[in-house]
């Protein structure tokens, strides 16, 4: 009984200290991007609130939380009020399937530094990147607003033409460790990080990744010079900052994603497990964050054959070639 | 477990009926996402849970999201006034065979005493087991389903391309 | 992890690998072949079907199962490409000339053909229900397809989306009526083994699982009370598609029906047949009826292929040898003698079906007699006159009735024959009694459909004088039923 409880309160904390880092990192990586990008086109970036600006997350989650709730008159409330909170949820949930260390042993008692390490965990992953889509549809939906709707098409029509390249650049991967469970497939990658072996599926993932988080050069659903804001034009306040907060979650979860998919997770030298799965996390966010300040957006038309007509085909001769590979090396 | 069972088909039940019952498509269509979940969390009790990741990426994630697609693209509100598709005899009529279908329904399921389950054999994950049907026994029903596939692609394409040579 | 694949021979589903690389060759060439040039698909389609047949006679005489047992190759398969490969083959050749009048001789019907054919043959071999519903499936949706074909035509779409969405739903009852017999039979839906299973506990769920399988089945072939789609889906379609509906899609559902029926539930006979029994005494009854009012040839043609269903499930009632036996007989002569009907109306419709009206056919007699000759001589075939092959179909299938005692049914089925005979005999009527209301003009004699006409209507003398051929194959074929 006693180590039932134990474990409980186990599970508890690590659920309450997870949770905790991730809306902290996500905060904090709105005014790191701020800045980066400030630095990138040569200004300055956010630096009023307090030392370097470290305080503008807390004055802007201040901001965002007493401005009023605004719903638009004829807008489909029960859906409107829901959709941000699908976004913001699904992005949370995805990370409980990350491992992010290496298993800590105290007082005799091994704790997985993962939430939850299910035997489908890619599938679980994928399964809820793939319910996201529905916070963006039904937002832009619900809103009745023209703007809105467009930016809700828009992402329905790109998230789900990527969530295919998404999902076959990760078969390979399944391939080589054997499992579609993340633990196993950080451990499957003990020797060499599977980015040696596997660029081609790195790279699609990495675009597919950047196409799901609807960040520049794929910003269509919410390109501001044409829609206004996309899908969340209508949101204010915390609903609006759900939609926002989900995306930087979202950049934080698929830059955990690809380091435990491509960059060995937590594992590396010298440093503890725990150092090396962040500066892997951060790496990847900061490599969006330059893109953001360096690409132009791309035309709808472009998008679209970008995902349809060269990284799904892409991702299936990958996955043949793999397979065919794996086959003489076996043999 | 039981409970989780009959918490989850209740759910199911219920979301199914609000999916024929609401009167507004996209109402019918959240519904019936809620419903593919319920379902996949049966699956998950079964300990199906390559199934049930697959229910909800394919079902709830794409195919859901393809009716929404569509249901935003045509911009389907509520109906205005009830559509006359029917008599009220055949409304009767339908009710009475389908109370009558489910009765002996469930007359038929009662009466099944199934054998005792096999458990899995040790070692072999759900998702082996279903790839090693897969590629043995049903190999080729298997294979035939990209035919399938395929010939919904050509047909798709000879509907919808705007212009064919 | 080791994998031990069952071993399997490619050459017993021959037909099928050599339709689809086929189809496949066609979209490939329309794709690499310069624009314009569309002559190299039908000749594709005819060539695949060729050696789908030489690889199908070669197989004949095989008797087992193959592919983990997913697929029977046996004579009653076998028999069936055959008359797959025929009515795909004719309707490839009354296609060619429709299709150029409307500027729609696409590579994608000729290769959604061949996939459809493809379908059936899984229909008539799948030893697994999983196989025979992937079999409708790929044949169902390439129909659905080729129904729509011409998009511009709102009748065309008309008939597609009814027949997507009724299609659709049968389907999901043939599905659930599946799912019913897997729980009912242990967890297995491999034919050979059902009727093992279906032990006396499981009944009730049995008989629920039949019922919704004759749902869907009754669907696809078009019998009361599922046959709404039927008129309007075979107007609206192009002539050519309602053709290969009539007879293909038909015949391979009657074929998967007489399967499943015969081969898994013998022991439940009595029920099903009741059943089978109302159902094909109403598909009859108000197929030829209704018939008797249209005055557009093909929804005429639509209700005759509705009674003919009934027919064919007096077949399916009798349950006896001669009874499958005269069901494989009458769904090759009716693929021959309405094909052969369908190329006359293409042919008497002229450019984009502009004479539809059975009143069209007036005066035909005097202007274009072998026209004419060929109209008269499919549509006694149709009524079942001597000596067409209709008439020997229809003997055997009374007869079988006769046999296994179900002599009013016999009889309502010989009163519905000459009821037919009335709207059969008005089309020759008005071709060689009526003057004709104008003159009909030139009508194009595409050499295709000419061979068709004549390959048609010599079937169905030569099969209707000399039947003794064709029935000791059927009855070759029918011993793999040892419920019967």
């Amino acid at each position: 009984m006693t180590a039932w409880i134990t474990g409980c309160l186990i599970l508890l904390l690590k659920l309450g200290i997870v949770l905790v880092g991730l809306l902290l990192l996500a905060a904090y990586l709105v005014l790191a991007e701020r800045k980066l990008l400030a630095r990138l086109q040569i200004r300055l970036g956010p630096n009023r609130a307090g030392p370097l600006g470290l305080m503008q997350p807390l004055a802007d989650a201040v901001k965002l939380l007493t401005k009023e709730d605004l719903a638009p008159a004829k807008a489909d409330r029960l859906i409107f009020l829901l959709a941000p909170a699908v976004v913001a949820a699904t992005a949370l949930l995805i990370f409980a399937v990350v491992p992010f260390g290496q298993d800590w042993v105290i007082g005799g008692r091994r704790i997985p530094l993962v939430v939850a390490d299910l035997n489908v965990g890619l599938l679980y992953a994928l399964a809820l990147s793939s319910i996201g889509v529905y916070g963006v549809a039904l937002g832009g939906w619900s809103s009745n607003s023209k703007y809105a709707l467009l930016g809700g098409i828009r992402g329905a029509a790109q998230m789900i033409s990527y969530e295919l390249s998404l999902g076959l650049a990760l078969v390979p991967v399944v391939m080589l460790a054997g499992s579609f469970s993340l633990v196993e497939i950080v451990a499957a990658q003990s020797r060499y990080p599977f980015l040696l072996v596997q660029p081609l599926s790195f790279l699609i993932f990495f675009v597919s990744a950047v196409a799901e988080t609807k960040r520049i050069p794929f910003d269509l659903p919410e390109a501001e010079n044409e829609l206004v804001a996309g899908y969340h034009t209508e949101y204010s306040g915390m609903r609006f900052g759900l939609f926002f907060l989900g995306e930087y979650v979202t950049m934080v979860v698929m830059g955990s994603l690809v380091a435990v998919f491509f960059l060995g997770g937590w594992r590396g030298p010298w440093l503890p497990p725990l150092v090396w799965f962040f500066l892997k996390v951060l790496g990847v966010v900061f490599f969006m964050i330059w893109m953001r300040g360096t690409l132009p957006r791309l035309r709808y038309d472009q998008l679209m054959h970008l995902g349809w007509k060269l990284l799904v085909p892409l991702a299936l001769l990958n996955i043949v070639v793999t397979g065919a590979v794996l086959l003489l090396l076996r043999a | 477990m039981q409970i989780i069972f009959f918490i989850l088909a209740g759910v199911a039940l219920v979301t199914g009926g609000l999916v024929v019952f609401q009167r507004h498509p996209l109402r019918s269509a959240l519904w019936l996402i809620v419903n593919f979940f319920a379902v996949a969390g049966i699956y998950l009790l079964a300990h199906a849970e390559f199934i049930a990741a697959i229910q909800v990426i394919v079902y709830a994630g794409a195919i859901m999201v393809l009716f929404l697609f569509v249901i935003m693209l045509l911009n389907l509100r509520e109906p205005e006034a009830e559509a006359k598709f029917m008599h009220l005899g055949q409304k009767v009529g339908g009710i009475i065979l389908a109370v009558f279908t489910v009765l002996l329904l469930i007359y038929g399921v009662m009466q099944v005493v199934l054998p005792p389950g096999k458990a899995a054999p040790p070692g072999l994950g759900n998702t082996e087991s279903i790839a090693r049907l897969l590629f043995t026994d049903y190999l080729l029903p298997f294979e035939v389903t990209s035919v399938l596939l395929l010939v919904a692609i050509v047909g798709a394409v000879v509907l919808a391309k705007s212009k064919l040579k | 992890m080791t994998l031990n694949i069952p071993s399997f021979n490619l050459a017993s589903i021959g037909p099928w690998i050599t339709l689809s690389i086929f189809a496949i060759a066609i979209l490939l060439a329309d794709a690499l072949s310069p624009k314009g040039n569309r002559t190299a698909a039908p000749l594709l389609a005819l060539a695949g079907l060729a050696v789908a047949g030489f690889q199908t006679i070669s197989l004949w005489g095989k008797n087992g199962l193959d592919f983990a047992r997913m697929v029977y190759v046996d004579n009653f398969s076998l028999f069936f490409y055959m008359v797959f490969i025929l009515g795909t083959a004719l309707t490839v050749l009354i296609s060619l000339q429709y299709l150029k009048d409307y500027g729609k001789n696409l590579a994608e019907y000729y290769a959604l053909l061949l996939f459809a054919t493809v379908g059936m043959m899984l229909m008539a071999a799948g030893a697994h229900l999983i196989m025979i519903f992937l079999g409708l499936e790929v044949m169902s949706i390439a129909v659905y397809v080729l129904a729509g074909l011409f998009r511009e035509d709102a009748r065309s779409n008309e008939a597609a989306l009814k027949y997507l969405v009724l299609g659709a739903f049968a389907s999901a009852f043939l599905l659930f009526g599946m799912a019913m017999l897997y729980g009912a039979a242990g967890g297995t839906l491999f034919l050979n083994d059902l009727p093992g299973r279906l032990t006396a506990g499981f009944k009730p769920l049995t008989l629920l699982a039949i019922a919704l399988l004759v749902v869907g089945f009754g669907f696809k072939v078009a019998s009361v009370p599922f046959h709404m789609w039927t008129p309007d889906v075979y107007e609206g379609a192009p002539t050519s598609v309602t053709a290969f509906m009539a007879v293909g899609v038909k015949t391979a559902a009657f074929a998967a029906f007489a399967r499943v029926f015969f081969l898994a539930f013998p022991t439940l006979m009595p029920d099903w047949t009741m059943v089978l029994w109302v159902l094909a005494v109403a598909t009859m009854t108000l197929g030829n009826v209704v018939a008797i009012a249209q005055t557009n040839i093909k929804r005429m043609l639509a209700y005759s292929s509705i009674a003919h269903a009934g027919y064919l499930l007096v077949a399916l009632v009798a349950a006896n040898q001669l009874g499958a036996v005269s069901l494989m007989y009458y769904l090759l002569a009716y693929t021959l003698m309405n094909l052969g009907a369908f190329g006359v109306v293409i042919l008497v419709g002229r450019k984009k079906d502009s004479y539809l009206s059975i009143y069209d056919y007036a005066g035909l007699g005097a202007q274009h007699p072998a026209l004419a000759a060929a109209m008269a001589l499919f549509m006694f075939a149709l009524a079942g006159i001597p000596p067409t092959a209709g008439f020997v179909g229809k003997f055997y299938i009374f007869s079988a009735a006769v046999k296994a005692g179900y002599i009013w049914l016999a009889i309502i089925g010989v009163m519905n024959s000459v009821v037919s005979v009335y709207y059969y005999l008005r089309i020759t009527v008005l071709m060689y009694m009526k003057p004709a209301e104008a003159d009909l003009g030139p009508i194009n004699f595409a050499p295709a459909v000419t061979a068709t006409l004549l390959l048609t209507a010599a079937g169905v003398v030569l099969i209707g004088v000399f039947p003794g051929f064709l029935y000791n194959l059927a009855l070759n074929s029918v011993k793999i039923f040892p419920g019967l």
